[in-house]
């Protein structure tokens, strides 16, 4: 296991390294002269070498590239394009911290919600309630979430009054106050995955409940309840464990929409601006972060499966 | 008699199908006492897994009792909610041992976990206590460091252990009644024999009454004292297993109990067999359900059902049982063709030498960090020759690398050394460098008839491809469809079958497609990689029938793969024995059959269950699991487990190759008279 994790490991900063290299090469590839971009048309030809040279511009790019590298291991992140050339780091940190948040309270309220109703719609097989759930959540899967999104501030936010119409964050907030921002773009998101936790459940469940160890199972005599939580759920859900893990990758950085229905500080509605403004150092520094959470989520979803899975853990 | 444990009365049990139901299970009379090993012998399809598990109350969600009673133990189960059998019966008072081990166990918990939550919940034991007598139960059943076991997952033990384990979980709360559905079909042969030991020797001792389900007549023949024949969801024949097998009633069973091969059938005869196949569910005859296959069925069988009646001591269901009894009537088969008089050739057809398979499991940093590799030696250093129309027979057990050896021959997985030369010139080893000559010579038949045929290509479609490819695409569309009419008609089809898919064809009938397939483009060597493994008796006799008269028609030689030893004998005249990627042993049936022969022939050897209750037991036993490939034992690869085994000179060095009559060879440390005399003293074989 423990030769395994550090693999794991080894591989996901050989996949991080790489991947920033192809982020960095990309950015060179943008059309257009970035300081002409970010002064202006009317800059002088002596402002812009000043520019080049104050971030580096003017030398080559592998250069570039290894200074941006170590700059990021150490901490220091560079300095921002725009917003009067602020460090990179704290700004980026405080969106991603966000981010998090949101995804957080997203996956507190659809794993719970999505895996209960993929047991319920198992269980219940082929009977008004599977078919009600399955084409509830199917529907909703299938609706963009700027729609779900609208609707949602609609009833709960202008009708209802429950929450805030849009997501601002002030510094002054207290818990309730998160709480009034967060819940509806957290439903929002969640109205996605739920759907896809609850067919996956649902299957995974099916499956299990035909293999021959459940019937060893009941005909040892156990209670129905027993059956269900002790033997068919830790096989049922291995599946349905790899898609949150993932998910969590999605939900911080491809919730854009959300973010911008609700006007939601959040780390991906950042990268769109970094990248309409050309701010390179930005642009680098959240790329290579929502890859880490990715890689991140992909390896905690193998460990856990393995870990979950005999299989796996012991060969 | 004493008052019977369990008492199904004309139990029915019928499934839904669409908006229908069926009746699986037919006016199903069986009676189980206490201290009785109770057998219960049908086909695949006759209903007899429905029917134990019925027994036990356990019913399938689109399955219900439509008719009859169920007694265990005084309580009528059909009066029983499903709730209270489970809390009441379940796991206390009567325990099921199911087919196979691995998937019967829960692949996520541990040994220790999944043995004691039965006492726990039944026996009330608290979590150590559980703990002492699972592990009690583990060295009941024989298990070697059971402390071990216990903390192991299913997928860590072998399949002899992981059955041990379910034997002893069923055990553990000193169950009435255990049910063992087809306890030892996962196994191989010398497992199943220690298995079936010690069934017999637990069961006896603790007095539990046990039904014994299996296809297998030998199997039940080994265990059991009252059998029950159960055909078409009806029971055909009922009778104590010494009667039954010496003085079968029913023609059923007359039939099953003819189709077996047994080594005493010579290789050029056919074996007798029951006509037709098992209908289907929706299919079965109203009348006598065994009636369409029946050779001496008369008018009033198709017209009317027979009851189960009494007859001294047993029951049958038969209209004709009385003259069949009084031997009135006798059951013969139809008469046989003639066998072709096809002696084997002597030129070779094709000789293997030094033949060996390695598979390497690389990991990807391996290289990196300077690790060795790991290999198996799959198969090592095998030298054989087949001469023309003969067959050579290759027996072995799971893990004796004899279906790599198969698929090495054919060039599906390259032999890494050795050569191979088929008739008179070397061909490559590797399949892509074939000349089609060799390929069209070289044909192999699949294990499982299920998975060759590509489902979505007809039987004309799958034929004329191999067709068209065999020939170099020279074949025209008539001369091809003559062909596949020709083919299917020497496989005992007829040319309406061109057209179907294999979802419309029995396994049987697939199997016959797949020997037509291989046939097609008239090869000189067919390989069968356990051709009848996954078919039943009756059908198995069909086709060893089949390939029997396609060598002597052909001309083809073949080579055979099997675990099933008497399937070797009836086919083949040439045996070699493998263990672990070697050949212990080759020679002609005869020779391998009787003594000298390896250890390890001798023990696969009183492993296989006869069909004779008078002739139970005894012989070699092998203890301990095969060992793995990865690990393979040094000197000798069989001194782990030698019940010959002599001392160190076996787990050092290498045995010698010891030379008998007509080129009949052993691989032992003993020389070959030692063995014959060891072997004729311990074993009447």
């Amino acid at each position: 296991m423990i030769a395994y994790l550090t693999r794991r490991v080894l591989l996901l900063l050989l996949t991080l390294l790489l991947t920033s290299a192809l982020i960095f090469a990309l950015t060179q590839l943008l059309p257009g002269d970035v300081a002409r971009l970010i002064l202006g048309r009317e800059a002088s030809p002596e402002r812009i070498a000043q520019f080049n040279a104050e971030f580096g511009l003017d030398q080559p790019a592998l250069v570039q590239y290894l200074r941006w590298v170590t700059g990021f291991v150490t901490g220091d992140w560079g300095r921002s394009f725009s917003a009067g050339n602020a460090p990179v780091r704290p700004l980026v940190l405080e969106r991603f911290g966000n981010s998090l948040l949101l995804a957080g309270v997203t996956l507190l309220f659809s794993v719970p919600l999505g895996v209960g109703l993929g047991v319920l719609t198992a269980l219940n097989k082929d009977t008004w309630l599977d078919n009600v759930v399955s084409v509830a959540t199917l529907s909703v899967v299938g609706l963009p979430e700027f729609v779900t999104g609208i609707v949602l501030i609609n009833v709960f936010a202008l009708g209802l009054g429950w929450f805030e119409t849009t997501s601002l964050i002030r510094p002054d907030m207290t818990l309730n106050d998160w709480w009034r921002i967060l819940v509806l773009p957290a439903l929002t998101a969640s109205l996605v995955l739920v759907g896809y936790i609850a067919r996956l459940t649902r299957a995974g469940v099916l499956e299990e409940l035909g293999k021959p160890y459940v019937r060893t199972a009941r005909l040892k005599g156990l209670p129905p309840a027993q059956v269900l939580t002790r033997h068919v759920l830790r096989n049922a859900l291995l599946p349905t464990i790899t898609v949150i893990a993932i998910s969590v990758g999605w939900l911080i950085g491809g919730i854009v929409v959300i973010e911008n229905v609700y006007n939601y500080a959040g780390i991906g509605s950042e990268l769109v601006r970094a990248v309409e403004q050309k701010n390179l150092p930005v642009l680098q520094a959240i790329s290579t972060l929502i890859v880490g959470v990715f890689a991140l989520a992909n390896l905690a979803a193998d460990v856990l499966y393995a870990w979950l899975n005999p299989r796996i853990r012991l060969g | 008699m004493s008052v019977p444990l369990l008492e199904a009365r004309r139990l029915s049990v019928a499934y839904r199908i669409g908006r229908r139901w069926f009746n699986a299970l037919n006016d199903v009379s069986l009676t189980i006492q206490p201290n009785e090993i109770h057998g219960l012998v049908g086909e695949s399809g006759s209903g007899k897994s429905t029917l134990a598990l019925a027994l036990m109350g356990y019913l399938e969600a689109n399955a219900r009792i439509s008719g009859g009673e169920l007694w265990f133990a005084g309580r009528d189960l059909c009066r029983l909610s499903r709730r209270d059998i489970a809390a009441q019966l379940w796991g206390k008072h009567i325990a099921l041992v199911p087919q196979n081990p691995l998937d019967a166990l829960n692949p996520t918990l541990t040994i220790a976990e999944q043995m004691t939550e039965v006492t726990r919940l039944h026996l009330g034991l608290s979590a150590s206590a559980a703990r002492q007598q699972a592990l009690e139960g583990l060295q009941r059943v024989k298990l070697a460091d059971p402390e071990r076991v216990l903390a192991r997952y299913p997928h860590q033990l072998s399949g002899g252990q992981q059955q041990r384990v379910m034997i002893a979980m069923a055990l553990s709360t000193r169950p009435r009644l255990l049910v063992l559905d087809e306890p030892t079909t996962a196994l191989d042969v010398t497992t199943q024999a220690v298995i079936l030991d010690l069934i017999r020797e637990l069961v006896r001792r603790e007095g539990t009454a046990t039904l014994y389900v299996s296809h297998n007549l030998g199997t039940i023949a080994q265990l059991c004292d009252t059998v029950t024949v159960l055909y078409g969801g009806e029971v055909l024949e009922s009778a104590p297993a010494t009667a039954l097998f010496s003085r079968p009633l029913h023609p059923y069973t007359l039939g099953l109990l003819a189709s077996l091969p047994r080594p005493e059938n010579a290789t050029e005869t056919r074996l007798a067999t029951i006509a037709g196949i098992a209908p289907a569910l929706a299919d079965r005859p109203q009348a006598c359900v065994f009636a369409p296959r029946c050779i001496v069925a008369v008018d009033r069988c198709h017209a009317e059902k027979p009851a189960l009646a009494p007859y001294a001591g047993r029951h049958v269901r038969c209209w004709r049982a009385d003259e069949l009894a009084t031997g009135a009537l006798t059951v013969r088969q139809a008469p046989a063709p003639p066998p072709v008089a096809a002696p084997p050739k002597a030129e070779v057809v094709l000789r293997a030498q030094g033949l060996s398979k390695r598979f390497v499991e690389a990991r990807p940093f391996d290289r990196l960090l300077g690790r060795k590799p790991t290999a198996v030696q799959a198969v090592s250093r095998v030298s054989f020759h087949v001469n023309g129309r003969a067959t050579l027979g290759i027996v072995g057990e799971s893990g004796s690398g004899k279906t790599t050896l198969a698929r090495a021959i054919v060039g599906l997985a390259p032999a890494d050394e050795g050569t191979l030369t088929l008739l008179g010139v070397d061909i490559p080893n590797a399949l892509a460098q074939r000349p089609r000559a060799a390929l069209r010579n070289l044909r192999m038949i699949f294990q499982n008839p299920n998975d060759a045929l590509n489902p979505h290509k007809t039987v004309a479609q799958t034929l004329g491809r191999t067709l068209t490819v065999m020939s170099g695409g020279k074949m025209d569309a008539k001369a091809r469809a003559q062909r596949i009419t020709e083919l299917l008609e020497s496989v005992g089809l007829t040319a309406a079958y061109a057209k179907r898919y294999p979802a419309q064809l029995s396994g049987g009938e697939k199997q016959r497609v797949a020997i037509a397939r291989a046939f097609a483009a008239n090869p000189a060597l067919v390989i069968a990689d356990e051709p009848t493994s996954a078919l039943d008796v009756s059908v198995q006799a069909v086709i060893l029938n089949l390939l029997k008269d396609l060598r002597a028609r052909e001309g083809a030689s073949y080579i055979v793969i099997s675990h099933d030893l008497d399937v070797i004998a009836t086919l083949a005249d040439w045996i070699v024995v493998m263990y672990l990627g070697e050949i212990v042993e080759q020679g002609s049936a005869a020779q391998v059959y009787s003594a000298p022969s390896h250890p390890y022939t001798e023990a696969l050897l009183s492993a296989v269950p006869v069909p004779d209750p008078t002739r139970r037991g005894g012989g070699v036993r092998l203890e301990g699991d095969l060992p793995s490939p990865r690990h393979k034992p040094s000197g000798c690869p069989f001194h782990t487990r030698c019940p010959r085994f002599i001392g160190q000179i076996c787990a050092t060095d290498v045995p010698p190759e010891r030379e008998g009559a007509d080129g009949h060879r052993i691989r032992c440390h003993h020389t070959l008279d030692a063995l014959a005399a060891m072997q004729q003293a311990g074993l009447p074989l």
